[in-house]
């Protein structure tokens, strides 16, 4: 696992290799994201001194692209598709299953940081629709009590990781 | 020797194919030298995927749904013995011409020139691309050809955008040449916004070196030297391989400086998106790649005149790239003689919902929607009643079954109201309800308004809440009016095709199933039993174990049963939150 210190010294390398090129407030904005999981204000911050771009303009395109958060995502980021094969094919009710489980709304991540739900258009799985991602996995052709039970079992699976960790 | 290929584009890759790879690659590490592994993209078959092939030289066998365990069983019968394996076989070739396999008619009825190498050759591998001849289409481009008679070959074909609106390509190059500049842009609209469409995924992800090609024969007709591909960033496997074909085509010197020693430069860079459906609009894309927010400009000025960085640019789609330098190659007579008068060519489309054969099929202009859905795509699942096609995504419209004669083309597609649009196919069953349909989209459009313009920020929001009223149960008399009335002037009001074409789906659903928004708010009724406020909730018996949970969830206690006996629901009392439904571990309970 990468050190939060570990995580800021790629980015400032990152950064560093920035040549001033006009138009790579996205790609910066993107390899924030990628390092921290979430683009933090220090990172608004530093773009900003960096591409002589203005914080307030910074942080308007961060809120225009639905790919950028403000906030440190769970360990598991769930993209349930809201696609219009999987929308024909039930896939409310696999969101609303899944916020119900996990007691989020879209957009919302689990207090103990390990859920995160997002909704996404289509990942191109359509054929196997309704369509969930977790992480990079796909899931397809879930129903309500199949995804509670994929939900149930990585549940577990942390639970059992968080006691081995304490006992060890 | 035998060759192993496993078909590992996204949609493989999600039904397993990479536990299939790792299977194969066991066995090949244990029998040494038996078979040579490799991979491909997507040959269209999503619905049976994961696929596995063996090919030994011309002969070609296609397994699908293969797991671990069959293609252990593949190889032993197969590979070592020779024997086709007893199992799943979607597709042959016997080298002599002959074909075969369960899903040989899938096939059969496509014309393949944009997908021409996709679930043949290794997208990773530009080696494979050339032997499958790649690339001489741009050596007799720079090398046989002027660039006017590049755009004099280009417009001869026919061949018009395949990002939605139809513009005839050979046109539009010819505007981007005729600016003097000293710097001109080659975009690539990689941005498939439209949900429920991935005919430019799987091209980019299976032979990404003939989008690449296509754009560099572009560079030299308008005399570019610079291109970027704008794909968005929930195609990871799209942009990895195609940075590995952009680095093997720079090894290769068909791009960088002095290209085959003509002197021609040409590079091209990847541009991510970040998630936004509005720059899949060419003026909002280039704001994009510039690095601000993704709004729309007015035009004129063009992109020809003043396009990306205020730079002559010229803009086209994925497919519209790949088809070039078949046409180079075969000569714009030879595309021109597949398609209809006015649309020539072939086009891709993505079979998606109610259809049994999921995945993506080229076919000659002109096919009738009836072909595509049941010839190709083998009708409609668990033997429903096929009701319409939406096509064209949140821009366009739904084609009723009564129309399935109409021939996909430019002219004819627009004429029931709904649009080409990229190639977006979603069969509908009569379990759709077309009002919520309707709302699905403009909720979509809605969100993903980039707010310059008030008609489309504002109007599609009214649209939004009165169809929302309407599927809620809470209709009333006038509202199909109103909805009409607020479409006509977001058309006529908004500054980019957002905005123009966001009251489509509502529009034709109205024109073509006015009935069913009549039922929804005179009589409180959805004819398709789809919307929850307006159905009764059940529970099958024969699925109800009694387990007591949704009566435990039910908030205004309509559930009542004894434990491990079947629950029922007073719908007198049931409020419609459809918790039990999700609250139910074994789907027992359903509307009605
Ligand atoms: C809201 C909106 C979204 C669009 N999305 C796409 C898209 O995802 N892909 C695409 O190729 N064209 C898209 N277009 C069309 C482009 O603006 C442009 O017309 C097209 O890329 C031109 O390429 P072509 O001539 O090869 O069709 C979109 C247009 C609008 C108005
Ligand atoms: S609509 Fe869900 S994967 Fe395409």
């Amino acid at each position: 696992m990468i050190t939060t210190a570990g995580r800021e010294e790629n980015f400032n390398y990152r950064l560093w290799r920035y040549d001033g090129a006009p138009g790579e407030l996205i790609p910066l904005l993107q390899s924030a994201q990628d390092h921290f999981g979430y683009v933090p204000r220090k990172a608004i911050n530093y773009i900003a001194g960096v591409t002589g771009v203005p914080e307030s303009e910074v942080y308007g395109v961060i809120t225009f692209y639905s790919q950028f958060r403000l906030q440190p995502m769970g360990k598991y980021v769930i993209r349930a598709c809201d696609g219009t094969a999987c929308h024909v094919s039930g896939s409310r009710m696999i969101i609303d299953t899944i916020e119900d489980e996990l007691g989020i709304e879209v957009g919302g991540t689990t207090e103990d940081g390990i859920f995160t739900l997002n909704t996404v258009a289509c990942i191109g799985c359509c054929s196997l629709a309704p369509v969930i991602m977790i992480n990079d996995e796909t899931h397809g052709q879930l129903t309500p009590a199949s995804v509670r039970k994929l939900l149930r079992e990585l549940r577990r699976r942390e639970k059992a990781a968080g006691q081995k960790a304490a006992a060890g | 020797m035998k060759k192993v290929i496993i078909g590992m584009g996204t949609c493989g890759m999600s039904a397993g194919a990479q536990q299939v790879y790792d299977r194969m690659q066991e066995i090949l590490s244990e029998n040494p030298g038996t078979f040579a592994l490799s991979r491909t993209g997507c040959i269209g078959m999503c619905y049976r995927e994961p696929l596995l092939e063996v090919r030994e030289g011309d002969r070609r066998t296609i397994y699908g749904q293969v797991t671990p365990e069959t293609a252990a069983g593949i190889f032993d019968s197969h590979v070592v013995k020779g024997k086709v394996f007893d199992g799943n076989v979607v597709y042959s070739l016997d080298g002599k011409g002959g074909d075969g396999g369960t899903e040989a008619d899938f096939l059969r009825q496509q014309k393949r020139i944009v997908l021409r190498n996709c679930g043949t050759i290794d997208p990773e591998s530009i080696d494979e691309y050339e032997a499958a001849g790649g690339y001489r289409a741009l050596e007799k481009a720079l090398r046989g050809m002027t660039p006017e008679k590049i755009v004099e070959e280009v417009k001869a074909s026919g061949l018009r955008g395949r990002g939605g609106a139809g513009f005839p390509t050979g046109l539009k190059w010819s505007f981007a040449a005729s600016y003097k500049a000293d710097r001109k842009y080659v975009v690539c609209n990689a941005d498939e916004g439209d949900p429920g469409a991935f005919m430019d995924r799987s091209v980019l992800e299976s032979d990404p070196h003939a989008v690449l090609e296509g754009m560099i024969i572009c560079g030299k007709a308008i005399g570019s030297d610079f291109g970027y591909i704008y794909c968005r960033a929930e195609y990871p496997m799209a942009i990895r391989r195609l940075n590995i074909a952009i680095e093997a085509a720079r090894g290769k010197g068909y791009l960088g400086k002095d290209i085959l020693g003509t002197g021609f430069n040409f590079d091209i860079k990847i541009k991510q998106g970040a998630g936004a459906f509005v720059c899949g609009e060419e003026t909002a894309l280039f704001a994009s790649i510039e690095g601000q927010r993704g709004m729309p400009r007015i035009r004129p000025p063009f992109p020809a005149e003043k396009g990306l960085w205020q730079k002559p640019t010229n803009n086209n789609n994925v497919e519209t790239y790949a088809n070039v330098p078949w046409i180079i190659s075969n000569g714009a007579a030879a595309f021109a003689a597949f398609g209809t008068e006015k649309s020539r060519g072939t086009k891709v489309f993505a079979l998606a919902g109610k259809v049994v054969h999921g995945g993506l099929a080229e076919v000659p202009m002109g096919t009738t929607i009836h072909d595509l859905v049941f010839n190709i795509g083998g009708g409609i699942k668990a033997g429903r009643k096929f009701k319409a096609v939406q096509m064209g995504g949140p821009s366009g419209g739904c084609i009723p079954v009564e129309l399935d004669n109409t021939p996909v083309d430019f002219e004819s597609i627009p004429a029931t109201g709904a649009i080409m649009g990229s190639g977006g196919m979603v069969v509908l069953d009569d379990t759709a309800c077309m009002v919520e349909m309707a709302r699905f989209f403009l909720d979509f459009t809605q969100s993903e308004s980039c707010g310059k313009c008030t008609f489309c920020r504002i109007g599609t929001l009214r649209m939004l809440e009165i169809l929302a009223r309407i599927v809620g149960g809470e209709g009333e008399s006038g509202d199909i009016e109103k909805l009409q009335e607020l479409g006509r002037q977001i058309k006529e009001a908004s500054l980019c095709g957002l905005g123009q074409t966001a009251p489509n789906p509502v529009l034709s659903t109205i024109r073509f199933y006015r009935n069913e928004y009549e039922a929804h708010i005179a009589e409180k009724r959805c004819p398709s039993s789809a919307c929850s406020a307006l159905v009764d909730f059940k529970i099958n018996p024969e699925k109800c174990t009694g387990c007591t949970i949704c009566a435990k969830n039910c908030p205004v206690n309509a559930i009542s049963g004894k434990p491990k006996q079947t629950h029922v629901i007073d719908n007198s009392v049931c409020v419609k939150c459809g918790k039990c439904i999700t609250s139910c571990n074994f789907d027992a309970v359903y509307k009605s």
